[in-house]
């Protein structure tokens, strides 16, 4: 039995489409602006446009949709969550008064606006880590970060870590899933009991997990520098970052319809 | 035989800051006044059990560690002085013991190029080195795949392959066996035969002796200290010492040994399975 094998965010993977090919600065940008797009759309039928364009890139990506749907997943109770408050909290005419709950209309909407706004973000930004390695993404935003270097900015750093981080998700979702059979092994129990008890019985689990992460991070770091690894500096790529034409051309059609999109939004909700 | 030092250690001795005392509470060293060379083009197995300073001996052959008394002197250069230290691991590549701890790309080729990138050396060569490198290990056709889809052997053939893309003319060993299955080892133990005869210099750190059978010469560490140092044939002759040493004899070795003592057939130099078949058959 495994805890976590439906976990899909942070893995890069591969393909040999349009997509994987893009220059990964082309890529960051773009999901930025597409991020930037979803929270600035109000109208339903520009959601669901949202959703064609999801499908669209999926597509190009050559990747299962399930899988890309699973990369939300771990974000579902925020989801969830974030509905429940607009669905309790948002003042407004009131569908159905029990007690002192009561679900306003406005609540309702804003709970599917918020839901959906979040559930999109998260499978537009897993389309980054899905379609670029870690080691391009870091790149990617090392040269985007550059020009703030001389201000003290550490761009090499910051993408090393980020690319290390990426590289030890699975690693250590195996180790935990292997810590948390071996608890079960010996008697313990995740899923019984108050939320207090099912807290409390993670404790075993966190505690030798932190003594791993700390260990194998001090030996990455000794294997890191035996391989002549010393920062940025005097650093060659195997494949350096070259922006196309392709990557303009994707750029410009990713703005072209952000832009359509939310001036269609505009026009349809005001 | 061998002439040209690649690496020697003279009189190291290496107190690790913060480390056990002993009773006095003087600073124990783990390793204490080591003396020995390493020659270019041989496969050297550095045997001890377990704390007997294996390991803290590998990390100066590397720079990972400076001495605290003596020098490691690689290829010329002291490991003391750290403007030699970026040349010296250019000229002295490590695996270690978890591949798992060792993988920094999330992708085989891309892991693969981690050292030559660091050394600054020109794309197109880096990706010829690659190639060769993963071919050499088998991992060619793995080439795109991500390195959490490899097996325990597979990750351990990627570590050696990222050690060989930096194109240093020695390698220094870890353990690499030590988590692997029967296969796994196997197969790694081809490549860094097969590493070996074509002129790479070897250091294969073990407990196991029966994966120094094809190894030039062995070192034995015992609590720090270089107890035995001499050709593979003779370690296997030197009657006894293996408990005291916390090393267990094989059987093979240890049938072979009392066939030699019995002195009444050619055994060959070394206990292999087939030599020793030929010997018996004859």
């Amino acid at each position: 039995m495994k805890f976590f094998n439906h976990l899909t965010f942070g893995q890069y993977v591969p393909s040999e489409s349009l997509v994987h090919s893009l220059d990964p600065r082309c890529k960051i940008i773009s999901v930025l602006v597409l991020l930037t797009g979803i929270f600035v759309v109000k109208h339903p039928a520009v959601f669901a446009l949202w959703g064609v364009l999801l499908g669209c890139i999926t597509a190009a990506a050559r990747l299962p949709f399930r899988l890309v749907l699973r990369s939300a997943k771990p974000v579902l109770i925020l989801v969830l969550f974030t509905a429940s408050i607009h669905i309790f909290f948002t003042e407004g005419d009131p569908l159905l008064q029990v007690g002192f709950i009561r679900i306003t209309r406005q609540g309702l909407v804003m709970a599917a606006y918020m839901g959906l706004r979040l559930l999109f973000l998260v499978l537009f930004a897993s389309f980054l880590t899905l379609t670029t390695r870690p080691m391009e993404l870091a790149d990617g935003l090392e040269r985007l970060f550059s020009p703030f270097v001389r201000f003290g900015f550490p761009a090499h750093e910051l993408a090393m870590m980020m690319t290390i981080a990426l590289r030890f998700i699975p690693t250590l979702l195996d180790e935990t899933d292997r810590i948390m059979r071996a608890q079960l092994a010996r008697g313990a129990s995740f899923d019984r009991g108050g939320l207090w008890k099912r807290l409390k019985a993670f404790l075993p689990v966190l505690i030798p997990l932190f003594v791993i992460v700390f260990q194998r991070a001090e030996d990455l770091a000794v294997a890191m520098e035996a391989r002549c690894y010393r920062g940025g500096a005097g650093r060659t790529r195997m494949y350096p970052l070259c922006w196309e034409k392709k990557d303009t051309a994707a750029l410009g059609a990713v703005l072209t319809l952000v832009v359509l999109l939310v001036i269609g939004d505009r026009r349809l909700f005001f | 035989m061998h002439q040209k030092t690649v690496c020697e250690l003279r009189d190291v001795t290496y107190v690790y800051p913060g480390g056990a005392s002993d009773d006095s509470g003087t600073p124990r060293p783990a390793l204490r006044n080591v003396s020995f060379s390493v020659y270019e083009g041989e496969w050297l197995a550095l045997l001890g059990s377990n704390g007997s300073g294996k390991s803290t001996l590998a990390k100066h052959l590397n720079a990972l560690l400076v001495p605290t008394q003596g020098d490691c002197v690689v290829h010329g250069m002291s490991t003391k002085e750290e403007k030699n230290t970026f040349l010296i691991r250019s000229l002295v590549a490590m695996v270690f013991q978890n591949p798992e701890n060792q993988i920094v790309g999330t992708v085989v080729e891309e892991d693969t190029a981690f050292g030559p990138e660091n050394q600054g050396i020109p794309p197109e060569e880096i990706e010829a080195r690659v190639e060769t490198a993963l071919k050499v290990t088998g991992l060619i056709g793995k080439r795109k795949k991500p390195t959490y889809t490899l097996s325990g052997g597979e990750k351990q053939r990627l570590a050696v392959a990222g050690a060989l893309a930096m194109e240093t003319p020695c390698l220094v060993l870890d353990e690499p066996t030590a988590m692997l299955d029967p296969t796994g080892r196997d197969d790694l133990l081809t490549v860094l035969g097969n590493l070996h005869a074509a002129g790479k210099t070897i250091v294969s750190i073990t407990h196991r002796l029966e994966e120094i059978l094809r190894c030039d010469r062995a070192v034995v560490l015992h609590a720090g200290e270089v107890v035995w140092e001499g050709s593979i044939s003779a370690l296997f002759l030197t009657n006894g010492s293996f408990r005291e040493w916390g090393l267990d004899t094989p059987p093979l070795a240890a049938f072979w040994r009392d066939l030699q003592s019995e002195n009444r057939i050619d055994l060959p130099s070394i206990p292999s399975i087939p030599g020793l078949v030929d010997a018996l058959c004859q």
